[in-house]
């Protein structure tokens, strides 16, 4: 039994719950306690120790489920694995009846494996899968690439070289026995590859969602396909989530070494003014504050939409988030993004300023017109754009004075460095007037951007 | 433990409770019963008013145990928490034995010597005496035990957490000047949470994770009995219902058991012999707790009672 449980646990690893080897020790003693006899005692036991969050606590459910309704060896097995392998044989099996005795003297010359597979008994055929599962570290499978590996191996183990040959010297001396034989191999390849799908669903979860993860993190955000569009969705939030995990500590920090005498006084005025307790300076960190200039035009729109689901999506981080969307004039977006869906505001917002030609110089003169103001020197400016103004004028003037007024300057540019200055870009000209130009193309490159400039603030 | 006699199974630990008038449910007593067999501290997530606290307060009662409760806040730190010196003692001692120290330091001639002799003394000024306890540090000195309630962890600081591990884990506190101090008997603990910030990993690892959520329905009756007794059974069917349709709307603030508790007791106190529209409409404030929330329901009020006498007629 403990060996399934130390299965069972990898499952859950594999489900997305963490475990410590701590939690599994806990595990393995909480379940000495209560024993294995009631199933939902042991599910709960299993949720109170291994399981930290509402999540992992529905997934390892789902584990436990899944997990439990796999075939025992050593008991009758269930009806999932074997079903479908039933359905295939019964017909012949319902036919072949009055067959069974010339099969029984000819079984002798045949593979232990032919043998089980006439003989249709289950109980042995599950117990042999099992065997060969192990025998082939089924519990390795990460990836659904590698079930046809895992299938091959363990029908390996369980002998098909020598049913093969077994069939072929039937084919020629008694096809009808051949025949059921065929059958009943379709079947067993059937179940064996079922029981690959389910062990690649209990273990290999986790991975196939970090390599899926991991490709479209170093995905161009341009370029990504619309069937993709919601899962970056996702992952982005999941970046939201790990960056307000990080910076969302609290603000106040004690400055040790600086000694605040007036409240120190006032602390100890209860001694006669013996500083028994002392207090220390604070130094109250700000709250980013933040104003987004967004170009929405043609190929950066993409961009635009998944930065500003993500700077949306950091409420506790940051305190204060005015969004602007511009392709040839500007306007603020904040409160549609607010109140909708992202779907919906994205829609909406393409539709009031989308796809125009961008005009780099019109819109920051319409940003300086009307919400110049909002910029304190704790903002942090941040601009999305290609700078690809269609040889407008650029009026860097506008984004030295916007550099001036606010914190930080930061200019992201889905492009690749090397197309800076080509053509119509105005990136070199801009770029003396940022505090930091980077480039920001995929979903890791977006992640590391926003980091640091939270990260300044702390 | 030394005695386990009352926490010998999980059903043991449901009468037990019940018998305080907590209804647990079956995952809840499992909690329990694995926090005593294992000496593993509790942490109740879920949300506000669905008997976290209670859960602490029943367990101290049926096990005749003392309960300590620290209050978590923000700011909270060692010094309120776990022990603090006792500054004015120690500062009227030294005024008061000035005399006695002058005369054992009489001897010294230079002030290697009296500073060589002072050291004989130890630290007296800092031993147990001066040690003022705090809720941590009482819990571990409880000779019978106790339950060790740690109340809205998640209000607390994240540098707090970090100064629960040690005793969660093992028991013991580390005071610089004393030593370790270890508990007598383990007390149990119970942390609750309504998280408003994600507790550190280092801290789950160390405890059961129970999640209480809002109760079933049979369940909700069952604690609505045993709390409010004088409740008649067609009423109190009604009102559960009533509550749990007033969960599946999209509100501000769901209405949690406390609440269903209040309500059955005022209901009880009008002397309402079902549930009509105009006492719900006139008491709906006790279950909701935002003006928007009311608004929101109150065009519903009438289906819902009828939707819940139907189900009280079928089932009962």
């Amino acid at each position: 039994m403990r060996e399934n449980l130390h299965r069972f646990f990898r499952a859950a690893r594999g489900a997305g719950v963490r475990l410590s080897p701590a939690e599994s020790i806990d595990a393995m003693r909480a379940v000495s306690k209560v024993g294995f006899s009631d199933r939902t005692v042991l599910r709960d036991t299993f949720l109170l120790t291994l399981a930290k969050t509402q999540d992992e606590k529905k997934a390892l459910g789902a584990c436990f489920d899944l997990f439990f309704d796999q075939p025992e060896p050593s008991q009758p097995p269930p009806e999932d694995s074997e079903t479908d392998k039933s359905d295939t044989q019964d017909p012949g099996a319902a036919s072949d009846t009055q067959g069974d005795a010339d099969g029984g003297d000819q079984a002798q010359d045949l593979g232990q494996l032919a043998q089980m597979l006439l003989s249709q008994d289950r109980n042995a055929m599950a117990a042999a899968i099992a065997n060969a599962s192990n025998a082939a570290y089924l519990s390795d499978i990460r990836y659904f690439t590698q079930r046809g590996i895992f299938s091959g191996r363990i029908l390996d183990q369980m002998g098909i070289q020598r049913l093969r040959d077994d069939l072929d010297a039937l084919t020629a001396t008694n096809p009808a026995l051949a025949e059921r034989l065929q059958t009943a191999l379709d079947g067993l390849r059937d179940t064996v590859r079922e029981t690959v799908s389910q062990a690649l669903m209990l273990y290999g979860r986790e991975e196939a969602e970090n390599l899926r993860n991991e490709i479209l993190r170093n995905a161009p955000l341009s370029r990504i396909e619309p069937r993709q569009v919601a899962q970056m969705r996702v992952l982005i939030r999941q970046i939201a989530r790990r960056l307000r995990e990080r910076y969302s500590k609290p603000r106040k920090r004690q400055r040790r070494g600086h000694l605040d005498v007036r409240r120190t006084i006032r602390r100890n005025a209860a001694w006669g003014g013996v500083p028994f307790l002392t207090a220390w300076k604070r130094r109250h960190r700000d709250k980013p504050k933040i104003i987004a200039l967004c170009d929405v035009s043609g190929s950066v729109a993409r961009v635009s939409d998944f930065f500003l689901l993500l700077i949306h999506s950091l409420h506790e981080v940051v305190s204060d988030v005015r969004s602007f969307a511009f392709s040839g004039h500007l306007i603020e977006v904040s409160d549609i993004l607010e109140s909708k869906s992202p779907e919906e505001a994205m829609a909406e917002i393409m539709s009031k300023v989308g796809f125009g030609s961008s005009d780099y110089g019109n819109s920051f003169a319409d940003f300086e017109h009307e919400w110049m103001n909002a910029i304190t020197p704790q903002t942090t400016v941040i601009i999305l754009g290609d700078a690809r103004s269609n040889n407008l004028d650029p009026r860097a003037d506008i984004l030295r004075r916007i550099g001036e007024r606010s914190k930080r300057l930061v200019w992201l540019n889905p492009e690749g460095r090397m197309a800076w200055g080509w053509g119509d870009s105005e990136m070199p000209r801009y770029s003396t007037f940022c505090t930091v130009v980077r480039q920001c193309s995929t979903a890791q490159q977006l992640e590391r951007a926003v980091s640091d400039i939270v990260a300044s603030y702390q | 433990m030394a005695d386990k006699g009352p926490t010998a199974s999980i059903e043991a630990v449901e009468s037990g409770l019940a018998a305080q008038g907590y209804i647990a449910s079956r995952q809840i007593a499992t909690a329990v019963y694995l926090s005593q067999q294992i000496d593993k501290p509790i942490l109740v997530e879920g949300p506000a008013g669905v008997g976290k606290t209670e859960l602490a307060k029943a367990i101290a009662a049926w096990r005749g145990l003392k309960m300590i409760r620290l209050q978590c806040y923000e700011g909270l730190d060692e010094a309120k928490a776990l022990y603090e010196w006792k500054y004015a003692k120690q500062l009227l001692y030294t005024q008061i034995l000035k005399d006695k120290l002058g005369e054992v330091l009489g001897g010294a001639e230079t002030l290697h010597d009296a500073l060589a002799q002072l050291h004989d003394f130890g630290d007296v000024f800092f031993s147990k005496e001066f040690v003022e306890p705090r809720p941590l540090l009482q819990a571990l000195e409880q000779p019978a035990g106790c339950v060790l309630l740690i109340d809205e962890i998640d209000k607390s600081d994240a540098e707090f957490e970090s100064l629960l591990l040690e005793i969660l884990s093992d028991f013991q506190v580390t005071i610089p000047e004393l030593g370790t101090v270890t508990a007598i008997a383990a007390p149990t603990v119970i942390l609750t949470s309504n998280s408003e910030r994600d507790l550190g990993d280092a801290l789950k690892r160390r405890c059961l994770h129970l999640h209480i959520g809002f109760p079933e329905q049979k369940l909700e009756e069952r604690i609505v009995e045993s709390r409010v007794p004088g409740i008649s059974q067609t009423l109190r069917k009604q009102m559960v219902g009533f509550i749990h349709e007033v969960r599946s709307l999209d509100l501000k603030k769901l209405p949690s058991v406390s609440e269903t508790i209040d309500w059955a007791r005022v209901l009880v106190l009008l002397q309402a012999p079902e549930l009509g529209s105009e006492i719900v409409k006139d008491t709906l404030n006790v279950l909701l707790k935002y003006e928007a929330d009311i608004e929101a329901t109150l065009p519903q009020v009438s289906t819902f009672i009828a939707k819940t006498s139907r189900q009280s007629v079928v089932f009962g």
